[in-house]
């Protein structure tokens, strides 16, 4: 069964599942990575992104990407409110690891139950010229309906990390993880700060979910098969490292794509988790992250 | 004179008391008479399987209120006691027992799905009851109890009834194929359905190049189809769930699969919402199907019933043309009435046995149950799309876009072969 | 709780449910109370880790499912007539074991990261289930009802029997945990893992310890499911709704204390069953999401944490 197109097309549709699981996880890569926030309700919000979108394609015709960008201003005030709830409740009383995460579990099941009251439990989709159409190179195909996903995820993940690393508040969202004292001395309100970047994190599920729903339907619980991949990418590219998470999902993507068309697809998260569980056995700090 | 008076006091009191009993019993008969039926089941309204337990719930409304206007059952007006078991099996004991100890319904029905029917059963079989069942595959082989009657048109052996027909279409095509593909959902339906493909295709003398499942939670289908075409087989036979259902039509148009006959048991393609938004990419599929709106399936009363449907179904968030399990919903209601009707009582033998020997008349044409309580003979139709139109929902309300092509009593046309040109 | 009054308690709740089983002939309340109850042993295997431990574990389902799937397996071997002891001790010993495995390979780290790994272990045994085939694989087994009850009036009284022993067997577990020398270096561990090792608390022994505890305990409440639900595939076992109640109803309740995951259970557990027959919709879900956001809002230390409070000030 082997043959080196179907070794090429595989390898080429891993990495582009990969850059779209990149853009699933991004989000969280600054929330859990980077703020320590167990925000597992990041997958929901994604599913919410996917909504926007539909409705906003269903009436006014927009491309979902360019929906899912003009609503991450929106998403991002959003986050900045939840934030504002969480650290009110949890962060400053000292609470959050236990108490935060049962926040977040909760929020996530309150979203699912509005989701399906405001739109029922039939799948979405949306419509796009490009969704259906492939570009053959070679022998190697690639779908536009995975390829505009990636383009987009690897736009997102480049300008977060150039974000992070060149500006100042980007500079000190990465320091505020570190070392919260030493950034108050320097005349940044950490509290701001943090509220800032899980804005921003809520704003790409805004994009990454327009993404989602471009690749196939989407229905309110849609989220939680996502919950799985999105941690295990953060924690296997490690905590705090964007370029660590965004290899980490490429490998997912490839692994996972490797093992269902040459081993059988049924087996492919039992890989995939077996390598995260390896990893955390023998390299807890994942492959970038710092230890 | 005493004893004239006392006479007169007692005749007079003996005849108030016996205008009292007559009075009182007259009530309590009017009462009885007007005590309402109460039918019972749990059925998704949330979860995994909502959206069609919703659609039939919809369905399930429409007939009681069509069975009230008649009169009700046995002169009393029929009432629902119905609770959401959020596709959740471990909630169905619990449901069934309150129905039935708390609730005291006088019928049941089953609730949507092999895994919301089965738990529901060792309770059923224990107070002898006569139960209606919607939709759930082979569920009495394990139980093989006698009063089950199951609406879903399989046929006595359901696994290998359901892909029987596409196999047999497959065979009759000159050349004959050879090599068959068969790739499944790892979940309950679909596995069991792939199950009886490959009795099939081996009973038909097919050699079986592919046979894999993968995991519902699959983002991208397109490297398990460029999997399949690898091997390169003339028959493609896929047992899929619906948001599975769409990738795998997207991913066979993208890759360019070269299968000269593709589909077979993909859930979800009967869904409006998923035919409007795959559009010409269906052209060609064959596929089972339960009912299309073809001249050759013009039951009696299955168009109104369809109106209807569709116009309490607008902005409930479920399918809006109702063409798959609706129509079924109804009509195992039809079969309930019918039987109540016949017998005069709520006796569930008399009920079970004239439910088994009577070819009931309902929307979804004639429904006669075999032994096991499945159909006697099967109607899984195989379905072909033609000249499916873009991001068209009314097309599919009417006929010539879902050709059947098997069997042969219900044919509305041939079969396009092969699948791509 | 003193030990008498605890002890007499417990003898107490016993002798009731007998008693129920023979007064009450309704079904009904036996297979609410069976849920009720499952979850309960459920919070209370959680609570042994994540309360008193501090370690957060989001794959309960898993360990659910494998206590359901050993069941299961035993009863293709050996016929469906094994009696259920024998499934429920063997259900323990599993579920210990993948337990003390799991925390062997993650609980020298972070406490995070054994969250992450219990969430990839229960995906991991999902797939797995569902692609082995002698349970049924993905298409699920058929888990017939016995024929034999005991004395019992029906099987479901019969089972309900079994799962009251089994909660009271895991809470007077969990409260000798809790008051033991172990308990106190649970707690010590809790808050403050790295002073804790410091001051000679051997921290490993006593992580791996709760975790095999809490494996088993949670395979013991899987263990008689299949016979409760009649038919268990992979999807509805390893199912995130059990996973989250079993952090919600102890968090509810009050994660420090034996008794919180009781107290969560029982009244999440009810409100759940009781809306399950009333209202009947996705409100179910939303209960669960809204008591768990309110609750650790505004009482983060859970209804144990509310009573103590006002106990103190009614003390002053």
């Amino acid at each position: 069964m082997w043959s080196v197109d179907l070794f090429a097309n595989a390898i080429v549709a891993g990495l582009l599942l990969g850059g779209f699981y990149a853009a699933v996880s991004i989000g969280l890569a600054i929330t859990f990575g980077q703020l320590d926030i167990v925000n597992i309700a990041h997958p929901a919000f994604v599913v919410v992104g996917s909504y926007t979108a539909y409705i906003i394609n269903r009436h006014f015709g927009l491309d979902p990407v360019l929906i899912g960008v003009l609503f991450a201003p929106v998403f991002f005030l959003v986050g900045a409110a939840i934030y504002r709830v969480y650290y009110v409740s949890f962060e400053r009383t000292g609470q959050e690891s236990l108490s935060g995460l049962a926040f977040f579990f909760g929020l996530m099941f309150i979203i699912e139950v509005l989701l399906i009251m405001a739109y029922g439990v039939d799948y979405r989709l949306v419509t796009a010229g490009y969704i259906g159409q492939t570009i053959n190179i070679g022998f190697v195909g690639i779908p536009f309906r995975m390829l505009v996903p990636f383009s987009v995820a690897a736009a997102l993940t480049v300008g977060i990390y150039l974000y992070l690393s060149r500006t100042f508040t980007g500079r000190a969202i990465l320091a505020v993880a570190q070392d919260r004292l030493a950034l108050q001395l320097m005349g940044a309100d950490p509290v701001r700060i943090k509220q800032f970047a899980f804005g921003l994190a809520i704003a790409t599920t805004a994009i990454a979910g327009s993404l989602l729903i471009i690749i196939g339907p989407v229905e309110p619980s849609l989220g939680r098969q996502y919950i799985g991949r999105v941690f295990a990418i953060v924690v296997l590219g490690g905590m705090g490292s964007i370029p660590g998470m965004a290899i980490a999902a490429l490998i997912l993507g490839v692994v996972e794509t490797m093992v269902g068309t040459f081993m059988g697809p049924s087996w492919s998260p039992a890989v995939s988790f077996s390598v995260l569980l390896l990893t955390l056995a023998l390299r807890p700090s994942g492959l970038f992250g710092r230890k | 004179m005493i004893k004239r008076r006392s006479f007169m006091r007692a005749s007079l009191a003996s005849g108030v008391i016996a205008l009292a009993a007559a009075s009182g019993s007259l009530l309590s008969f009017a009462a009885q008479a007007a005590q309402p039926l109460k039918i019972g089941f749990s059925m998704a309204l949330t979860g995994g399987l909502a959206g069609a337990g919703k659609a039939a719930l919809i369905a399930m409304e429409l007939w009681r209120d069509d069975v009230n206007k008649k009169g009700g059952l046995l002169g009393r007006p029929v009432e629902f006691v119905y609770y959401d078991d959020a596709t959740n099996p471990a909630t169905v004991p619990g449901i069934y027992t309150k129905l039935l100890n708390v609730d005291k319904v006088d019928l049941v029905v089953s609730s949507y799905g092999t895994n919301e029917i089965a738990p529901a059963m060792p309770i059923v079989m224990r107070n002898k009851l006569v139960f209606p069942s919607l939709f759930g595959l082979a569920v009495n082989d394990e139980f093989h109890y006698d009063r089950y009657f199951q609406i879903m048109p399989a046929g006595p052996e359901p696994k290998l009834d359901w892909s029987r027909g596409f196999f047999e279409l497959a065979a009759e095509q000159k050349p004959k194929p050879t090599t068959v593909a068969i790739v499944a959902a790892d979940a309950e339906f679909p596995l069991a359905a792939a199950a009886g493909a490959r009795k099939n295709a081996q009973a038909k003398g097919f050699k079986i190049v592919y046979d894999k499942t993968y995991p519902p939670s699959t983002t991208d289908y397109t490297p398990i189809v460029r999997a399949i075409q690898a091997t390169n087989p003339d028959i493609v036979y896929v047992a899929s769930y619906p948001p599975d259902s769409v990738g795998m039509v997207k991913a066979a148009h993208e890759v360019g699969l070269k299968a000269k006959m593709f589909g077979g048991g993909m859930v979800g393609l009967q869904y409006a919402a998923f035919q409007k938004n795959l559009g010409p990419l269906l052209d060609n599929i064959v596929n089972y199907d339960f009912w299309a709106p073809e001249p050759t399936l013009n039951f009696p009363g299955i168009n109104e019933f369809l109106k209807r449907y569709q116009e309490a179904a607008k902005g409930k968030g479920v399918d809006p043309l109702g063409h798959y399990l609706p129509p079924y919903a109804y009509a195992y209601l039809q079969v309930l009435e019918q039987s109540v009707d016949a017998v005069k009582s709520l006796d569930q033998a008399k009920l079970a046995a004239y439910m088994h020997k009577t070819t009931f008349k309902t929307v979804v044409g004639d429904v006669k149950f075999g032994k096991n309580g499945e159909w006697e003979t099967s109607r899984v139709l195989m379905v072909q799309f033609r000249d499916v139109q873009p991001d068209n929902l009314e097309q599919f309300a009417g006929p010539g876009k879902r050709i059947v092509v098997y069997p042969k009593e219900w044919k509305s046309g041939d079969i396009v072969y092969p699948y791509k040109k | 709780m003193k030990g008498a009054a605890f002890w007499i308690s417990i003898v107490a709740v016993l002798v009731a449910g007998l008693v129920l089983t023979r007064v009450v002939s309704n079904e009904y309340y036996f297979n609410a109370l069976y849920v009720i109850l499952q979850g309960a042993i459920m919070a209370v295997a959680w609570n042994v880790l994540g309360g008193f431990t501090g370690y957060v574990n989001f794959g309960s389902a898993g360990f659910f499912a494998i206590g359901a799937y050993t069941s299961i397996a035993l009863g293709k071997a050996f016929g469906q007539s094994l009696p259920l002891p024998v499934m429920i001790a063997t259900a323990a010993v599993v579920c210990g074991l993948i337990g003390l495995s799991l925390g062997y390979l993650t609980l020298r780290l972070k406490g995070v990261y054994f969250s992450i790994a219990t969430l990839a272990m229960a995906i991991v045994f999902e797939t797995l289930m569902n692609n082995w085939s002698y349970v049924g694989g993905a298409r699920g087994a058929y888990i017939l009802t016995p024929d034999s009850h005991l004395w019992f009036n029906s099987y479901i009284e019969m089972l309900f029997m079994v799962m009251l022993l089994l909660t009271l067997g895991s809470v007077a577990i969990s409260r000798a945990l809790n008051a033991s020398r172990l308990g106190r270096g649970l707690a010590s561990i809790r808050d403050d893992e790295v002073a804790a090792e410091c001051a000679g608390v051997p921290t490993l022994r006593l992580k791996l310890i709760s975790a095999t505890i809490m494996g088993a305990m949670m395979g013991v409440a899987g263990a008689p499911y299949p016979y409760f639900v009649t038919f268990v595939d992979p999807a509805s076992a390893f199912s995130l709704f059990v996973a989250v109640n079993a952090i919600a109803m102890p968090m509810i309740g009050g994660t420090a204390h034996w008794i919180g995951p009781v107290i969560g259970a029982l009244l999440v557990g009810t409100a759940q069953q009781v809306i399950t027959v009333t209202v009947s919709s996705e409100l179910n879900v939303l209960v669960v999401g809204v008591m768990l956001v309110l609750f650790i809002t505004l009482a983060p230390q859970g209804i144990v944490g509310l009573a103590q409070k006002y106990l103190a000030r009614r003390r002053r």
